[in-house]
């Protein structure tokens, strides 16, 4: 991780907004009769890397699961590069390069390092298997070290390296994260934020992250949605959030 | 008594206390007696006049607080013995177990092939039918069906209590086409294996959406239902009179019987009816290790792992954009598929069907067999089968026992307990059954990419 860049660059830095890859509207979700999400607009720009923050149940998990097609919409469109995808089934949704690593990791306890990653490129035919391999190896030292060991064994670092990586083994043009820095320490947080902001550099992957830990978040993100109890009440770059006294007030406090 | 981790490794441990294991195997008794005394030492028999005496039975009841005395004592003595700390699991099994895995199957199937011979051989043609058929052809078809549910609950993750509908369908598939319609068994395997699969995508649709507990519940009951129709709709099943006179299996087209055209005469050998046994034998054989092949070749293929991915975490699968829908589907129609292959030999090696062999201990045995066998291991399985299916046909030789328990003693009657007992050791022992250790299987130019480079390149 080496040649990872600060994260305080990635923000400013000018580059052009690409044309919008995903569009939520009025995006309402229900699990049965509770209603989770009271109608979301997002907007996600190729090449950018935007961030859902937000407290606890606030519907941010919510809002990745929805656009993975479950729980379905109830109202509103999901538009992915000009196509709805709305009342598309998720095995489906993954097929149109969306990647994701839903929260908690879930990656496959007894299946080794390596058949987890497998299991990423199995979407794809694996294409570009051995070539994805490496990438996601020079990526993780880490990872190689433990290929034939069992994920369940691995530490939650280690864990949540190889969910990304997972999700990466498909090549997506959508990287979506759920919660990546659940439970590490700062150092391993760094870590990874660090990986996501070389891949949006470098290949210009397009991120959507949700996250707890809004400090880091914001100042990796280009772009920040603020959810409270299912509506976005905020929005705006990131840096930009990060300098308002009522988000500092609501997630930043007590430092970070 | 001191947990393990608090003794050093230099084995200072406390010494044994005699005192307090008496007591604590003398408590076990005292409860065991008190279990006993309703069950075993009262006893209410009909006289002449069709009354209801009590009788005691106080000699069953000091057997059963003795033998838990004993077991107990046992136990305690055992658990205090000193043994080296057990190194904590790694990744790679042991040395000793590889080698194991390495050469049971091949030597297990060298066994298998030379079995019905060496028996015979043995034994002669009269002493070895026993050795054939009830421990050769019964548990291989055991074997089968436990490879064959292996398959939805080993490596899919689906708990399927209604696998013997399957096994069902296939054995009337057979009976009901080769009397209605005379066609052959090699036309009708087939068939029955098409028909099952047909029935196992029929029960997976509505149910696949359903989880763990309620699976179970569903899937328990659809065994019951094709059980309860064979019973009453008797225009296609003929009910409990069952199917008879259903062909016999044929050497391809050449019949087992004695004369002109039959397999002896063809081979110019004595005729013997040992000859069907051991092509059953050989048959059974076949058709299980069909079953495990087709099985090794899709673990290595993505829709195995895919089925392993969905044991695991079915949420995981789906934003891997796995079809989680198919691949229960699949799963489900292809172990139904080997029950149908299964049943259909069952049928033509009975030359009788009723629902009665289709009754839920049927899938309880079978689903035992496999959680046994370690829920996925395949060897661990067929060892299972061996076990379980051996274990209760040893049960009928216990001859001697009628000689301490008197006559009307049956000892097959206790399958019931040995299946209980062999639980809740392997509870003890190996919760997580036989052979728990599940073998990665990399499918995609695997050598080149597994071993060596990969794992001892890394740096950093
Ligand atoms: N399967 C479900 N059934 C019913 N209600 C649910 C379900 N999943 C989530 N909810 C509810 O929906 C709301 C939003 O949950 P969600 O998981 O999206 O929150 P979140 O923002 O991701 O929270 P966290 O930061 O704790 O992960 C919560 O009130 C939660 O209780
Ligand atoms: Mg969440």
């Amino acid at each position: 991780m080496s040649a990872a860049p600060a994260l305080a660059g990635v923000a400013g830095s000018g580059r052009q907004p690409g044309k919008p890859l995903l569009t939520l509207s009025g995006v309402e979700t229900f699990y049965g009769k509770i209603q989770a999400l009271k109608g979301i607009d997002i907007e996600v720009r190729e090449g950018e890397i935007v961030t859902l923050i937000g407290a606890n149940g606030a519907g941010k998990s919510t809002t990745m699961m929805t656009v993975f097609g479950a729980p379905r919409a109830r109202r509103g469109t999901i538009i992915f590069d000009g196509r709805d995808i709305t009342r598309l089934e998720p095995h489906q949704i993954a097929r149109l390069q969306i990647a994701q690593s839903p929260e908690g990791r879930r990656i496959f306890p007894r299946m080794t390092v390596y058949e987890n990653l497998q299991m990423g490129a199995s979407i794809n035919n694996f294409a570009h298997f051995d070539e994805d391999l490496e990438r996601v190896f020079a990526m993780f030292p880490r990872l190689r070290e433990r290929a034939q060991q069992r994920g369940g064994t691995l530490s939650g670092g280690e864990q949540q390296m190889l969910a990304i990586a997972r999700a990466l083994m498909s090549r997506p043009r959508l990287l979506m994260l759920d919660e990546p820095s659940l439970g590490l320490a700062p150092l391993v947080v760094r870590q990874i934020f660090d990986v996501i902001a070389e891949l949006n550099r470098t290949q210009g992957l397009t991120v959507f992250l949700v996250e707890q830990n809004a400090f880091h978040a914001l100042k990796l993100a280009h772009r920040g949605y603020v959810l409270v109890n299912g509506a976005v009440t905020m929005a705006g770059a990131g840096a930009e959030l990060l300098a308002r006294p009522e988000v500092r007030a609501a997630y930043l406090e007590g430092g970070h | 008594m001191a947990s393990p981790n608090m003794r050093s490794s230099q084995g200072d441990q406390e010494p044994f206390d005699l005192a307090a294991a008496l007591r604590d195997a003398g408590l076990a008794a005292l409860v065991a007696a008190g279990l006993a005394f309703p069950i075993l030492a009262l006893r209410a028999e009909q006289d002449m006049s069709n009354q209801l005496v009590l009788q005691h039975r106080w000699s069953w009841m000091a057997i059963a607080a003795a033998i838990v005395f004993v077991g107990r004592l046992a136990i305690l003595f055992w658990n205090a013995r000193p043994r080296a700390e057990k190194p904590a699991q790694t990744a790679a099994p042991s040395a000793l177990a590889t080698t194991f895995a390495k050469f049971i199957a091949p030597a297990g199937l060298a066994f298998l092939i030379v079995f019905p011979f060496v028996s015979l051989w043995l034994s002669g043609p009269g002493g070895s039918l026993k050795w054939i058929n009830n421990y050769g052809i019964q548990i291989l078809i055991y074997v089968m069906l436990g490879w064959g549910l292996n398959i939805v609950v080993g490596l899919a993750g689906l708990l399927d209590l209604g696998y013997v509908a399957f096994y069902a369908v296939g054995a009337y598939s057979y009976a009901l086409l080769s009397t209605t319609f005379g066609l052959s068994f090699w036309i009708c395997l087939p068939l029955a294996g098409i028909l099952a699969a047909f029935w196992g995508i029929i029960l997976g649709f509505p149910v696949l959406r359903l989880r763990g507990d309620y699976l179970a519940i569903v899937t328990l009951a659809f065994g019951e239902i094709i059980r309860v129709v064979l019973i009453n709709w008797t225009d296609f099943s003929n009910g409990y009179a069952g199917i008879a006179g259903i062909p016999r299996v044929t050497f391809f087209g050449v019949p087992f019987i004695d004369g002109e055209g039959g397999f002896a005469n063809l081979f110019g050998l004595e005729f013997s009816p040992i000859h069907r046994t051991i092509f059953l034998f050989y048959l059974i054989l076949a058709l299980a290790l069909l079953t495990n092949f087709v099985t090794l070749k899709l673990r290595r293929m993505p829709i195995g792992r895919a089925w392993e991915a969905l044991r695991e975490d079915e949420i995981a699968c789906r934003s891997l954009g796995i079809n989680t829908t198919n691949t229960k589907l699949t799963a489900f129609a292809l172990g139904a598929m080997f029950g149908g292959f299964a049943g259909s030999f069952f049928a033509v090696r009975q030359g009788f069907v009723s629902p009665e062999s289709f009754t839920f201990i049927e899938s309880a045995t079978i689903l035992a067999v496999v959680v046994l066998g370690g829920m996925g291991s395949q060897i661990g399985v067929a060892l299972a089968a061996v076990i379980m299916i051996g274990g209760t046909e040893l049960l009928r030789e216990l001859e001697w026992t009628k000689q301490i328990f008197g006559n009307d003693f049956d000892p097959a009657q206790y399958r019931m307990l040995i299946f209980g007992v062999a639980m809740v050791i392997m509870m003890i022992w190996k919760p997580r059954g036989i052979i728990s250790t599940r073998t990665p299987s990399a499918f995609l130019k695997e050598r080149k990419a597994v071993s060596g480079s990969l794992v001892q390149e890394g740096h950093g």
